[in-house]
């Protein structure tokens, strides 16, 4: 469980985040939600440690992360996964290398169990036969799987994900959803996931948090998201015909 | 000045925090040898052909500039040697890697930058510094050995182009070389081109862990960490050449 309380981010004179409080519960994929420049990749970094909050208090289990000492912090890491927009994988390496790295930088597991593991996790994300290509040998969804597998093969309590679905056609988009949804329940991890795409929070928001000009303007499910008379939200979820649609059919439907 | 203060504070606290917490030795060993392959083994074949010839045309330009009969004819070697071990190899070698070296070390940190490869290490809880600046600095203590070969293929190119375009005899070529040889030069050289590879491995790495900006913004970490390792490899070589020879 990570609890914010109260976060604010300034970057000069500059206000990005203005008070930022909620919690994300174990098993259970939390979307962050909101417009370009609504403070969304500020406060994931944030809760990261990424970025040093200027303001409030971020705790990982209960353990306040401005408490920790650099050691603790450094362990936290390795309890963490993240998954980035752009995937971040380490270009000069092969797709098994990456999900390799991080075992290979924080156990002392031999050789032969660390390739083991990292096998385990490639095929958990469906990747086959793609072991040996470079990154830039494949294509953008396995990357982000890639990316995925490099992020559950230490076995993490928490799961970040920046905008996992950008730059993926929809079929695509919703196999990285559902995958990233399995993996939560099956591992029993806290996932944070930074989203504009509306199918995600409408497929796998077990718990969304909608930020605007850096307030978090609004705090449900994606089954309260529907039924939701808040304008913020609705303006900005239900700005296409088509999901204004989808929600008078299931508005239709409820009734 | 504000923001040059700021800059050099903070490239301090960069090198401070790159001999802070040590990436895995295993790990580590593999990077520097990645590096040395980068850096000084690939950077060998540019340094040979440079100074094979810039000691031909030295030795050539001494030779047509000193043809009054009272000056002796050894003058040619001794001035070849002297230029390429105080200056040509240390300082021009330095300020040619500064473009090569420089701009690899900042573009390669600086896309990793972009793609977000350094969030991703230091999300892992990786010390992103050492891991990504200590290989490049281990690699480049070995820089003296591309300059004791920038050395010899520059005196040995000056003395092929003087032999084959009948500028000087070959006695009188080895006898320049050998007159009043100072061991101190040499050491003098080695104490600056070891300065020399600190700069050459530590600012193009601080333009690059810095830069802003996305595919623009490292051609333009990488220009200006050219111009600065420039700036700083001829300031160095001022104060050094005050301090050590004067």
């Amino acid at each position: 469980m990570i609890e914010i309380k109260n976060l604010k981010k300034s970057f000069g004179e500059t206000e990005v985040l203005k008070g930022v409080s909620t919690v994300f519960e174990q098993g259970k994929t939390n979307l962050i939600i909101g417009q370009s420049g609504s403070g969304k990749t500020v406060f994931l970094k944030c809760i990261l440690g990424l970025h040093q909050a200027s303001e409030g208090e971020i705790s990982y289990n209960q353990n306040p992360l401005s408490q920790m000492t650099e050691k603790e912090r450094s362990l936290l890491r390795q309890d963490m996964g993240m998954v980035f927009q752009g995937s971040a994988l380490f270009d000069s390496m092969t797709v098994e290398e990456n999900v390799m790295f991080p075992m290979k930088m924080f156990t002392e597991a031999a050789a032969d169990e660390i390739r083991e593991r990292a096998n385990i996790a490639i095929k958990r994300v469906n990747l086959i036969d793609a072991n040996a290509k470079l990154p830039s040998e494949i294509s953008g969804g396995m990357q982000k799987r890639v990316a995925i597998a490099r992020a559950i093969v230490m076995n993490p309590n928490y799961l970040f994900c920046d905008e996992p679905n950008s730059g993926l056609d929809p079929k695509t988009a919703i196999l990285i959803d559902n995958l990233i949804q399995e993996i939560t329940q099956e591992y029993q991890i806290t996932t944070v996931i930074n989203s504009h795409d509306m199918n995600s929070v409408m497929e796998i928001g077990e718990k969304i948090i909608f930020l605007k000009d850096g307030e978090k303007k609004w705090e449900g499910s994606n089954k309260e998201i529907f039924k939701t008379d808040n304008d913020a939200v609705t303006n900005f979820v239900y700005s296409s015909e088509l999901f204004k649609k989808v929600r008078k059919v299931y508005m239709e439907e409820s009734e | 000045m504000i923001k040059l203060l700021e800059h050099i504070g903070r490239y301090f606290i960069m090198l401070q925090k790159t001999f802070g917490k040590f990436t895995k030795s295993s790990v580590l060993r593999k990077l520097v040898v990645r590096e040395i392959d980068d850096l000084i083994i690939g950077s060998l074949g540019i340094v040979a052909f440079i100074s094979f010839f810039v000691g031909g045309v030295v030795a050539i330009q001494t030779a047509i500039n000193s043809d009054n009969p009272l000056l002796p004819k050894y003058l040619v070697g001794y001035a070849t040697r002297q230029s390429i071990i105080l200056e040509f190899a240390p300082t021009f070698i330095s300020i040619i890697m500064a473009g090569k070296v420089g701009s690899f070390i900042t573009s390669s940190i600086g896309t990793m930058r972009v793609t977000e490869q350094i969030d991703a290490l230091e999300v892992m809880g990786v010390n992103t510094y050492n891991y990504l600046i200590f290989p490049k600095i281990a690699a480049m203590t070995l820089y003296p050995f591309i300059i004791v070969i920038s050395m010899f293929l520059g005196i040995f190119g000056g003395y092929v182009a003087c032999i084959t375009g009948g500028f000087s005899a070959h006695a009188d070529f080895v006898e320049g070389l050998q007159l009043d040889f100072n061991a101190f030069h040499v050491t003098y050289a080695f104490i600056k081109t070891f300065l020399f590879a600190m700069l050459l491995a530590t600012i193009p790495s601080y333009h690059g862990y810095f830069m802003k900006g996305g595919a623009l913004g490292v051609g333009k970490a990488s220009t200006t960490s050219f111009v600065w390792t420039s700036v700083a490899i001829i300031l160095m070589n001022s104060f050094v050449t005050n301090f050590l020879l004067t």
